[in-house]
């Protein structure tokens, strides 16, 4: 009898922790997974300092065989700022969710990333806190249904959703990687990741990629309006693609000079 | 390998934050994470102006919960970093010092004491002193210094690294607005000719290795599954801390055995409560005086010992019954009775507590 082999894990991804403890259908582990596969690709995993947020994104405090640190909402990114600036050497990714990104992290995303520190910092956009029962977050689209707006986010009382890899290009000076992908996409959202990654191998300024992910447990979708959700509805306002890229820009000079 | 910041003995004259930064360039503290408020800001100009001779590092953070969670962060990477801070500060910085708590971080804050609650002054009080042994949410497992003079400043800025870093709890120097900015005499030294020696530093995270491969990773978190995972961490960290206390604990006392009264102070208050017993001894006033120097660990049995022989405790401080509460917790069943002399955001001058001793004598 033949048994289809699984999937292969990466390499930098730790067994003893697996399976891992998100909920089912969750975004969370396939962003995880492309992180896993540039590490190994990359082969940085002696390197890697990865730190997680609260909120979804603690449950990989233990994920990777790299040092991890879990830290607190919103502060993921000046702990990774403290290391690389303690510690150039090391490659620091700082991973978080919409809620630890754009509303109570923000003020240090935003300012990490003006001061163009060298760090990757991940975020997964699923469009609600979903961790503490899926109340609004800066990132719920219009008009959706969530705990704390029961009757669809009104854009007139809560304004619209934060575009972040659109805030953060804005706001980053030149050598800065910034882009969006999806977790329906994760051949292109690794490549994403890889060269966030490579940017701050390379030193030359902020990472910074958005993965769309699913949430069914708090959307309470099943799996085909997950990824309908994903792809028909949150893809019309967050548009995937490169934001800013050093690699091209890098390119192009190459080609003119 | 730079040179060193202070060879043999300097006899100087400057401001509180100035001994603080030479003290943390004699420490070999590696890098500072800091975000301006008054009255400490003097620290990061003189570190910053400093640093590039010696080879240190300065990031200046968005906000205080920067300052401090870069400060982890530096921690987590193997360095002895350090922040510095005051009043609206402070209450920010409880959030990454809670986080040190829980993860055992040798952190090490200066505060410099200003007016609170909110804003207030930018001056001084001893008004942090609750938040700075407290702080956060959980048991305060921290350790807190609190020097009178600039010569203490030094002293205890330079004790602190090792503290912490020996003992892996977060580290606090509570000095004040006063000591902050007046200028006085301070002898500066070279750590290792007195035979101080410096606890190394250690990596938590980026050791040699590849993780999973050549070692263990390290993964620290301070989110708890279940009750019982948290109750024995938390276990483990207050057996540690009760072990290291009378280690750690350090107090001043004089002239108690036979006193009526005692005065209790800490910080620059203690400076005038030492000048009133001296003047009150000479009047023939049978009075003395105990400054805990450790506000956490608190020096409890020492002074429990006091309050059970003397009639009365005047508690001597700059805020409303902060150091009375770590008092009354200290010597709890003891008979002395406790007199307050409170002053919250202001100064107390040796004849204020001259005044109140004659009063309740």
């Amino acid at each position: 009898m033949s048994v289809s082999p699984q999937p292969a894990m990466p390499k930098s991804w730790r067994a003893e922790s697996k399976p891992h403890k998100f909920c089912p259908g969750c975004g969370h582990g396939l962003v995880l997974k492309c992180l896993g596969e540039a590490i190994d690709e990359l082969g940085i995993q002696d390197r890697v300092v990865f730190g997680c947020d609260i909120g979804c994104s603690l449950l990989s405090w233990d994920f990777f065989n790299c040092d991890s640190v879990q830290t607190h909402h919103g502060r993921t990114t000046p702990v990774m700022t403290g290391i690389k600036r303690a510690n150039p050497d090391m490659i620091c990714v700082a991973y978080m969710g919409d809620g630890g990104g754009y509303a109570i992290g923000i003020g240090g995303i935003v300012n990490a990333a003006s001061r163009n520190e060298k760090v990757t910092v991940l975020l997964a956009n699923n469009t609600v806190y979903a961790m503490t029962g899926g109340q609004m977050s800066p990132c719920t689209m219009p008009g959706q249904k969530v705990e704390t707006a029961p009757y669809g986010r009104d854009p007139e009382a809560t304004g619209m959703p934060t575009q972040g890899p659109e805030m953060i290009s804005a706001i980053t000076g030149d050598g800065a990687y910034v882009a969006r992908g999806t977790t329906s996409n994760l051949k292109q959202l690794k490549s994403y990741i890889k060269k966030a990654l490579q940017n701050q191998i390379d030193g030359r300024g902020f990472s910074f990629v958005e993965a769309l992910a699913g949430c069914p447990t708090n959307w309470r979708t099943n799996a085909e309006k997950t990824w309908a959700f994903i792809e028909k509805e949150m893809t019309q306002y967050y548009k995937v693609g490169e934001k800013k890229n050093p690699f091209e820009a890098k390119k192009e000079a190459q080609q003119n000079g | 390998m730079s040179e060193k910041p202070i060879t043999g003995e300097k006899r100087v004259f400057m401001t509180g934050n100035e001994v603080v930064a030479w003290a943390c360039l004699a420490a070999g503290a590696d890098i500072m994470y800091g975000y301006p408020i008054t009255p400490q800001n003097e620290i990061m100009h003189y570190w910053t102006r400093q640093i590039p001779k010696y080879g240190r590092k300065f990031l200046q953070t968005e906000d205080e919960l920067s300052a401090g969670f870069t400060t982890v962060g530096g921690v987590l990477a193997g360095l002895k970093a350090f922040t510095a801070t005051a009043g609206p500060g402070n209450t920010l910085m409880q959030e990454p010092m809670s986080m040190a708590e829980m993860m055992r971080l040798p952190v090490v804050t200066i505060v410099q004491q200003r007016g609170g609650p909110s804003t207030a002054t930018v001056i001084y009080s001893q008004q942090e002193v609750t938040m700075t042994t407290q702080g956060g949410n959980g048991e305060g497992i921290r350790i807190v210094y609190s020097p009178s003079n600039h010569q203490e400043l030094f002293d205890y800025t330079l004790k602190a690294f090792n503290t912490a870093w020996k003992y892996r709890f977060p580290t606090f120097v509570l000095g004040d607005g006063y000591q902050a900015k007046l200028r006085e005499s301070v002898t500066l030294y070279d750590p290792e000719e007195r035979g101080y020696v410096r606890v190394p530093s250690e990596k938590y995270v980026g050791k040699p290795g590849t993780p999973g491969v050549d070692r263990e990773p390290g993964h620290y978190r301070n989110t708890y599954n279940t009750e019982e995972e948290l109750f024995e961490v938390l276990q483990q960290h207050i057996t540690d801390y009760e072990k290291m206390a009378p280690e750690v604990i350090e107090y001043a006392q004089d002239n108690v055995e036979d006193a009526d009264l005692v005065i209790v102070a800490h910080g620059v208050v203690f400076r005038g409560v030492r000048d009133a017993v001296k003047e009150l001894r000479e009047e023939g006033y049978k009075v003395g005086f105990f400054r805990p120097i450790t506000l956490r660990p608190f020096p409890a049995e020492q002074l429990k010992v006091i309050a059970n022989k003397t009639k009365k405790l005047l508690i001597a401080e700059s805020a409303q019954g902060q150091l009375a509460k770590l008092v009354k917790d200290a010597i709890y069943g003891a008979t002395a009775e406790i007199v307050p002399l409170f002053r919250p955001g202001v100064g107390i001058t040796t004849e204020q507590i001259v005044a109140r001793a004659k009063e309740v004598l």
